[in-house]
């Protein structure tokens, strides 16, 4: 059976579950016993795409692991919840790395953070000069959408380059983000599940922008309201952030595990008028993948499937920027979408590789 | 679904895919821009050729806006005139016409450039080749000897002229070469002073091509603006400038002579006006950084080549007309290996 989301009834309690606790140090728990309490506590990918935590802490034998890097990036422009997570919960963290070392035998934990978000840096920066967190380093970027791209961050950090289709996991590497980690490391040493996260609220139609730690399963419309947010006037609700989100039909969608964002806009995109593709090459700029959006849009338009193929639709990781430039307003990201669809049907990205190889 | 509409419903909301901002650059602005970089190049052509020249503009723009705007309402299609491609294309054409084309011819072009290059191929975005230079090659076959007949600017240096070798109708810095070098009677050093009008501008030729000043003031604004990009124009004037230096005449490539021709080869004629404003439009040139640097560099040799060994003094708007036609096969060869991709599997 298929369900958008699961409906809990509430017995008003508000009660820890009698499940939650923790028997021994983890340090003398074996990698294995670790990664299933992770699994357990339903760990996934807090940054946008929601892989479960215990299959990237689980990298098959010949793929050994030598760097782990914990992504403290924000994923997103007018995004700030990991900024708020690193701040006030830097230990937390820089714990929740070291497990993550242990458990992956990782020679090389690196913790990427955004050189503007000084707070955070500087929070980081403190939390390390504890003895137990020497084999960790700080790295400070300069911020640039989207960085905070697993593909993009690996190249940054170690040069190494994900191959098409592939996965950090190719190249050696690991990549969480501050909020999985964090969740990890008390998952390990609590036995909290995840059933709460910091999600940025913001959009013309909030009056008081703000980060809000919210059970899963809030509905946008209860996020939104508690932030000021005339729902009259809204006519756009983003789960997620500007650049990435997906737009809702309904408010009464709730999280979900991955929802870094909740943003209502009174208007449509600004600057709607669209035009034809002028061929300015602005999308191709923009790219990090250097796809050239503009040709696979014509490509997917025509129903040119070898050329969608050839010109790697595939590689697309949909971080928005080509759109976000293009002077003529095409909704460049979509025919990424449907390109994808087309060469791998509804399941695109993967099947789609899989007919690449 | 029988759920009754409660009386507080919520107005529709809108979905579409990401992402949910823009930036303010739009197709608009974009062609403003080269309008606004067109203003020196426009002042220029008027003060060396008089009110004639800003008419003589003003007709290619309005033919130009006019006929789009009235085959939008024939063809029942959104009114696109807003986009101000159209004006664009129209003060292009201007610049590329004799300042004193009888005022016909050149609405004539004007009509031409929209109808038949852009409008036929569906609008802005589709035509294959730059409007404004298919309509100047097409008033070029049509009317050979108006199109080479250049006037002089009011207060300038006419070549030719005060050379005594071939009259009225060698009256552009190109043609005047072209004859010096036909006849034999070619001496680099004769160029010399003619440089510094050359690059002001004030000398025989077409509207908007003879001041290398003005057009490179524009250059740099679209530059800044980052709505043209350094390596069309720069490859095409570079290879012209490399090309005409070393098969400078002289047969000696490191005397002061060698150096004076290819300087009056880049700034003389249309390759300024060429390299900025035509080469440089986005529809009909590559996209690939390959591509582009190719494009410059094909530009910069068949114009080369023309002006040496054809018939036509100058060379520029055949070899952009060309080089647009070899676009996709261009961006083809020209697509940078992705991020992450593989070598190619044998």
């Amino acid at each position: 059976m298929r369900v958008l989301a699961a409906e809990i009834e509430n017995d008003g309690r508000d009660l820890a579950a009698e499940t939650i606790g923790v028997e021994k140090e983890w340090n003398e728990v074996s990698p294995l016993e670790l990664v299933r309490k992770i699994s357990a506590c339903g760990i996934v990918g807090m940054g946008g795409a929601g892989i479960p935590a215990h299959l990237k802490l689980s990298p098959p034998a010949d793929k050994p692991i030598d760097v782990f890097i914990v992504n403290c990036t924000e994923c997103e422009p007018l995004v700030s919840a990991d900024f708020v997570i690193v701040k006030h919960h830097a230990g937390e963290i820089l714990t929740g790395a070291r497990i993550i070392q242990k458990i992956l035998g990782a020679k090389k934990t690196l913790v990427a953070a955004d050189s503007a978000a000084r707070e955070s840096v500087a929070a980081l920066s403190a939390a390390l000069k504890d003895r137990k967190f020497r084999d960790l380093s700080v790295v400070a970027l300069r911020p640039k959408y989207p960085q905070s791209a697993e593909k993009i961050l690996v190249k940054t950090l170690t040069k190494r380059e994900v191959p098409s289709c592939g996965r950090a996991a190719d190249v050696g590497c690991v990549v969480h983000n501050a909020a999985t980690v964090r969740a990890i490391a008390q998952a390990v040493l609590a036995g909290t599940p995840l059933y709460q996260r910091v999600l940025t609220t913001g959009g013309p139609c909030v009056a008081s922008p703000k980060n809000l730690l919210v059970r899963i399963g809030t509905p946008a419309r209860d996020v939104l309201e508690r932030c000021g947010a005339d729902m009259k006037r809204a006519t756009k609700v983003i789960m997620g952030g500007p650049m990435r989100g997906n737009a809702q039909a309904d408010l009464d969608t709730p999280v979900i595990k991955t929802t870094y964002g909740v943003f209502a806009y009174d208007t449509l995109v600004p600057g709607v008028k669209r035009y034809d593709c002028i061929g300015c090459g602005r999308c191709a700029r923009a790219c990090p993948m250097r796809l050239f959006p503009s040709y696979l849009m014509r490509f997917v338009d025509k129903k040119k499937t070898a050329d969608v193929r050839e010109w790697g639709v595939v590689d697309c990781i949909e971080c928005g920027s080509c759109a976000y430039v293009c002077p003529a307003k095409i909704n460049l990201v979509h025919f990424m979408k449907l390109g994808k669809y087309r060469l791998g049907g509804p399941d695109a990205g993967h099947a789609a590789c899989e007919g690449l190889a | 679904m029988n759920e009754t509409v409660p009386e507080t419903a919520q107005p529709l909301l809108h979905v579409s895919t990401p992402p949910h901002i823009r930036q303010n650059e739009s197709v608009p602005t974009i062609m403003l821009s080269v309008i606004i970089a067109l203003v020196p190049t426009l002042a220029a052509s008027a003060v060396f050729f008089g009110g004639r020249a800003l008419a003589l503009t003003l007709v290619c723009a309005g033919t130009a806006v006019g006929t789009e705007a009235l085959l939008c309402l024939l063809l029942r299609k959104p009114q696109s005139v807003a986009d101000l491609s159209a004006a664009v294309s129209g003060l292009l054409l201007a610049c590329t016409l004799p300042p004193g084309l009888p005022f016909w011819m050149a609405a004539v072009g004007g009509v031409f450039a929209i109808a038949v290059v852009k409008m036929a191929f569906g609008g802005l975005g589709h035509n294959p080749v730059n409007p404004a230079l298919a309509a100047r090659a097409f008033l070029m076959v049509s009317f050979p000897s108006a199109m080479s007949a250049f006037s002089a600017p009011a207060h300038g240096t006419l070549f030719g002229l005060e050379r005594g070798l071939d009259g009225v109708s060698a009256a552009t810095p190109l043609v005047y070469f072209k004859n010096a070098m036909a006849s034999g009677n070619f001496h680099p050093l004769d160029l010399q002073d003619a440089i510094g009008s050359l690059v002001l501008g004030n000398v025989g030729g077409c509207l908007g091509a003879t001041s290398g000043l003005a057009i490179l003031a524009g250059a740099v604004f679209l530059l800044y603006r980052g709505i043209i990009r350094f390596r069309t124009p720069f490859a095409f004037i570079g290879s012209v400038f490399l090309l005409s230096w070393i098969f400078n005449g002289t047969g000696d490539i490191f005397s002061t002579e060698a150096f004076i021709v290819p300087l009056y080869q880049v700034f003389g004629g249309g390759i300024m006006l060429g390299a900025f404003f035509l080469a440089a439009d986005p529809v009909s040139t590559p996209m690939t950084p390959f591509g582009r640097l190719f494009f410059g560099v094909g530009c910069g040799l068949i114009t080369f080549l023309i002006r040496k060994f054809g018939a036509y003094p100058d060379g520029v708007c055949w070899a952009i007309l060309l080089m647009n036609f070899c676009v996709p096969i261009l961006d083809r060869c020209g697509r940078p290996r992705r991020f992450g991709e593989r070598k190619q599997r044998a």
